[in-house]
């Protein structure tokens, strides 16, 4: 490691914008994408399950409340969202003297909540849209074994549903890694906001920027790779067969 | 009430920058689209390569990475050309590259790549036989377009079409973090300034909400009619 360390500091001796100072900028940058971007995700998919089973209820106080959540969701920009969150909690009454604070202060958390709740709407209707799709055969034929509608709900319809949602959830999951650049825009040091930080410190966009770019496109590959690996495994049994 | 402490005039200008934007970066869009659903059909190799580099460069990179590049850069850049053409030969040039230019160039190259990939299937669903029926006819490749190809094509573009639209309308959020007075910029000043955040987001989330559903009864509308002569599916 030491020996990999001062390789690298000759090779970056000729250079004055990337020197270890910047690249460890870009490395915390990365950290915080990937904790922003996983954690949401992982809260939105656990929220959104049974989101998208409770918007296919025949309640109707079941299904609008959650219809009107995913509408406004993902019918306003998702920067308008983190505002209203960020600047949205600091004006309500006596939040700074409570134990809340503590978290909140930190833009870390009103980011995590708005990109939850955002992800979260989109994830609830790519799952609805799998379930409805989900053939009748496959509900009846259980009925006829005897299954409640939970167990059906469990056994037959769930497991084939996320199987056919992976494609555009993959998607998704894409549109989320980019969407948390904004994340920069209140003052969070993501790779975008260690882009930033580059640019004004040397004032050079293209060398600040294009790395920036380098490095999402490395993400956005490994995470279309790793879906169609998932893919080519979860949903073998659509595939045509090779004769 | 419309008032709203001063800023209500500013917020309706604001939503003005917002609609110009976002439907001068749609034109832009569907022209780049056009072009590289064309450049990846085409046999030329080199056509092919290039449009399918643009696709996945842009699509694999954050909006925003993107247009601060070009916001940022793009003076820097156009400043470098216009020095070289004034040494080289001695003409003196000056383009200013403007937080709106950045923005609908920015939005419309993104979403020109998304564009792409919707007219190519749209493209190929259109059965080669019409093209061919038209040609015999006499008409000339841009008569057969217009008359033949760009009537069936939209038909199966429309869906995706809209759907990019919503995705494209969300975006132009983005300009208000280069510095372009849209309504979101609007209502973040205004939200600092009155300390009433909730008042000025929740209006401008309300009028993206609007715009929103206005364009999808547009899209419906436009639907049927491109419909005409198909039975409804289901």
């Amino acid at each position: 490691m030491t020996a990999f360390m001062t390789w690298l500091e000759n090779q970056l001796a000729e250079n004055s914008i990337f020197t270890l100072q910047t690249l460890s900028y870009y490395g915390d940058g990365l950290t915080t994408t990937v904790q922003l971007v996983f954690l949401s995700l992982v809260i939105g998919l656990i929220a959104a399950v049974p989101l998208a089973i409770g918007r296919g209820s025949k309640h109707a106080w079941i299904k609008w409340p959650i219809f009107a959540y995913t509408y406004v969701f993902r019918g306003t920009p998702l920067l308008i969202q983190l505002y209203l969150i960020y600047y949205g909690v600091v004006f309500v009454d006596g939040i700074q003297e409570s134990w809340l604070w503590v978290i909140l202060e930190e833009p870390f958390v009103p980011a995590l909540i708005a990109f939850t709740l955002n992800t979260a709407a989109y994830t609830t209707e790519i799952f609805r849209g799998a379930i409805k799709s989900t053939s009748k055969g496959e509900i009846e034929a259980a009925r006829a074994y005897g299954m409640s509608p939970q167990q059906t709900m469990r056994r037959i319809i769930i497991p084939s549903a996320f199987r056919r949602a992976l494609p555009a959830y993959g998607n998704e999951v894409i549109f989320m890694l980019h969407a948390s650049a904004i994340a920069s825009v209140v003052t969070i040091m993501d790779l975008t906001g260690a882009a930033r930080f580059v640019y004004a410190r040397f004032y050079a966009p293209f060398d600040a920027f294009l790395f920036v770019a380098a490095i999402y496109l490395c993400l956005t590959f490994t995470i279309l790779y790793l879906f169609r690996y998932l893919e080519k495994k979860l949903l073998a049994h659509l595939q045509p067969q090779n004769s | 009430m419309i008032d709203l402490q001063g800023y209500g005039p500013r917020l309706i200008e604001g939503a003005g920058v917002t609609i110009q934007l976002a439907v001068l970066s749609l034109i832009l869009a569907i022209i780049l689209g056009l072009l590289t659903a064309s450049a990846k059909m085409s046999r030329n190799w080199l056509a092919h390569r290039l449009a399918t580099l643009y696709t996945t460069l842009i699509r694999g990179v954050p909006d925003l990475v993107l247009m601060m590049l070009f916001f940022f850069g793009g003076q820097i850049g156009v400043n470098m050309i216009t020095d070289w053409i004034y040494y080289s030969f001695d003409i003196d040039i000056f383009i200013n590259i403007n937080a709106f230019v950045a923005g609908v160039v920015t939005i419309g190259l993104i979403f020109g790549a998304y564009m792409g990939e919707t007219f190519r299937g749209a493209f190929m669903a259109v059965d080669n036989g019409q093209i061919e029926a038209g040609k015999a006819y006499g008409m000339s490749d841009g008569l057969v377009f217009r008359r033949v190809r760009f009537p069936q094509m939209m038909r199966h573009a429309l869906p995706g079409l809209s759907n990019n639209w919503m995705v494209l309308l969300k975006t132009t959020a983005l300009v208000s973090v280069i510095g372009l007075s849209d309504m979101v910029r609007v209502a973040s000043e205004a939200s600092k300034a009155t300390r009433e955040p909730f008042t000025f987001m929740i209006i401008v989330a309300l009028i993206y909400l609007l715009i929103a559903s206005v364009s999808e009864w547009i899209f419906a509308r436009l639907q049927k009619r491109y419909n005409i002569g198909y039975g409804e599916a289901d």
